[in-house]
């Protein structure tokens, strides 16, 4: 029998090793695996380099991760929404490298790696700063750049809906990056609200296939950022 | 409420003026920002579907506070409703609308816009600056008509409108037109191209205010 769930997030991130790149699901607060990132910070590992879209808000989540100083470089599109002073401190300071990506590039190569594409060529950023010193290649008269695929050592990401097997649903805007980056790591990792047997939830409707998903963590009512951040939280 | 004033067209003027060039049933891609104005002045008897590049097709307008869902947002993280037949997807097929060539329009604001269409609309290149730069690259690249909604000058009074960009570019040759305060302007082969002054407003009051020439109607025949 496929049981794919672990009894707590601490348990779920207790492997992530120093210096592993993490995919980390969330557009804003949409998305955000609040849970999976505190448990990381308690578990402790260092020298990460985390792939998301953003950099977090206040201090609590994806902020509070930077804020612990446990990550040495991002790839991110946005890393400076408003509410975020964490990364923006961070990086003036020199103490965080950045990999600023287009976000449909950093989607694409999150999607190449996942699907043993380890480049491809896109019309993004041509004849922009993002494309300096990057090979480029004429398809159809237009000029493309190379991008290359990403892969992670650990994804974390938050679902609404999962089962015994790790088919995932999620919540509206909170898909985003989720569906890509559960399918570009070595272990992918799912907090979700809803956890049920498999043979519960509609094949038709399943978003991310089980065969993507190493474990799953109930987390029945998740924290938001917004919330968090308007109660004065922070984390630890 | 005017929408013309003795200094041209107000940000709600300059949106209600670009949204009567929106055809109906236009999959349009509004930037953060004054672009945002559009959605407030679709003329009687069209209907947009309204794109947010995090995920939803069908976008609608800020939620009643009891319908706030806030994993219910747009690209400026702000909630947002979803009108009858949205539709939600993940980052790889939201891109894949925008850089397929999928949608209809991308509005977006500038910081510059050259007169051979180079914008720069993400980083002034200030050494202190936060770079972030989001769907804007995959945007202008990968939409067929872009739209450009901005101030014709700066808070200085400077130019926006400019013979070559001086901040680092979102893309090259990109911008369709641009609807500012005091005109609507094309960008042709030819460089700026008058298409509308404002109300009230001449022609030499623009071309002082722009940083390279425009052609006028009568000069492009």
């Amino acid at each position: 029998m496929i049981d794919k769930r672990v009894g707590s997030a601490r348990e779920a991130v207790a492997d992530i090793f120093d210096g592993a790149t993490v995919m980390i699901g969330g557009f804003g607060e949409a998305g955000s695996p609040i849970e999976l990132i505190h448990a990381l910070i308690d578990q402790g590992a260092r020298g990460l380099t985390v792939v998301s879209n953003n950099t977090g808000t206040g201090l609590v989540g994806l902020a509070a991760l930077l804020r612990a100083e446990r990550v040495s470089k991002v790839i991110c599109s946005f890393p400076k929404t408003a509410g975020s002073t964490v990364f923006p401190d961070l990086y003036r300071a020199g103490r965080i490298e950045l990999e600023l990506v287009p976000q449909g590039t950093l989607a694409e190569r999150i999607r190449a790696g996942g699907a043993g594409i380890v480049a491809f060529y896109t019309p993004t950023a041509v004849g922009t700063p993002l494309a300096e010193g990057k090979e480029s290649r004429v398809f159809n008269n237009r000029e493309h750049v190379l991008e290359y695929g990403i892969r992670a050592d650990f994804t974390l990401i938050k679902g609404c809906k999962a089962d015994t097997h790790g088919n995932v649903l999620y919540h509206r805007t909170a898909r985003n990056f989720a569906p890509m980056m559960a399918t570009a790591a070595t272990v992918t990792i799912v907090q979700a609200a809803e956890v049920v047997e498999a043979g519960a939830l509609d094949p038709e409707a399943i978003v991310t296939p089980g065969i993507f998903v190493d474990r799953v963590v109930h987390v029945p009512s998740p924290a938001l950022e917004s919330a968090l951040n308007e109660a004065g939280a922070s984390y630890p | 409420m005017t929408s013309a004033t003795a200094n041209g067209w107000t940000r709600d003027g300059i949106a209600k003026r670009l949204a009567q060039d929106i055809p109906n049933g236009s999959y349009v891609n509004l930037g953060i920002g004054i672009p945002e104005l559009v959605a407030s002045h679709v003329p009687e008897g069209r209907t947009f579907i309204y794109h947010t590049e995090n995920g939803l097709l069908g976008m609608g307008p800020s939620p009643a506070a009891s319908e706030s869902d806030p994993e219910l947002i747009n690209a400026g993280k702000r909630r947002v409703t979803m009108m009858p037949g949205a539709a939600f997807f993940d980052q790889a097929t939201s891109f894949a609308m925008i850089r397929g060539g999928h949608l209809d329009l991308s509005v977006l604001g500038a910081l510059q816009v050259a007169a051979n269409g180079d914008l720069a609309n993400w980083s002034t290149g200030a050494d202190d600056a936060i770079p972030a730069v989001g769907g804007a690259m995959d945007l202008v690249a990968g939409v067929k008509r872009v739209f450009v909604m901005t101030t014709h000058v700066t808070k200085e009074g400077e130019p926006k409108l400019v013979q070559h960009c001086t901040y680092p570019l979102t893309g090259r040759g990109v911008v369709t037109r641009i609807y500012s305060d005091l005109a609507v302007i094309d960008v042709t082969e030819r460089g700026f191209a008058l298409v509308e002054l404002a109300p009230g407003i001449a022609f030499d009051f623009v071309q002082e205010r722009t940083g390279a020439p425009i052609i006028t109607k009568h000069a492009r025949k």
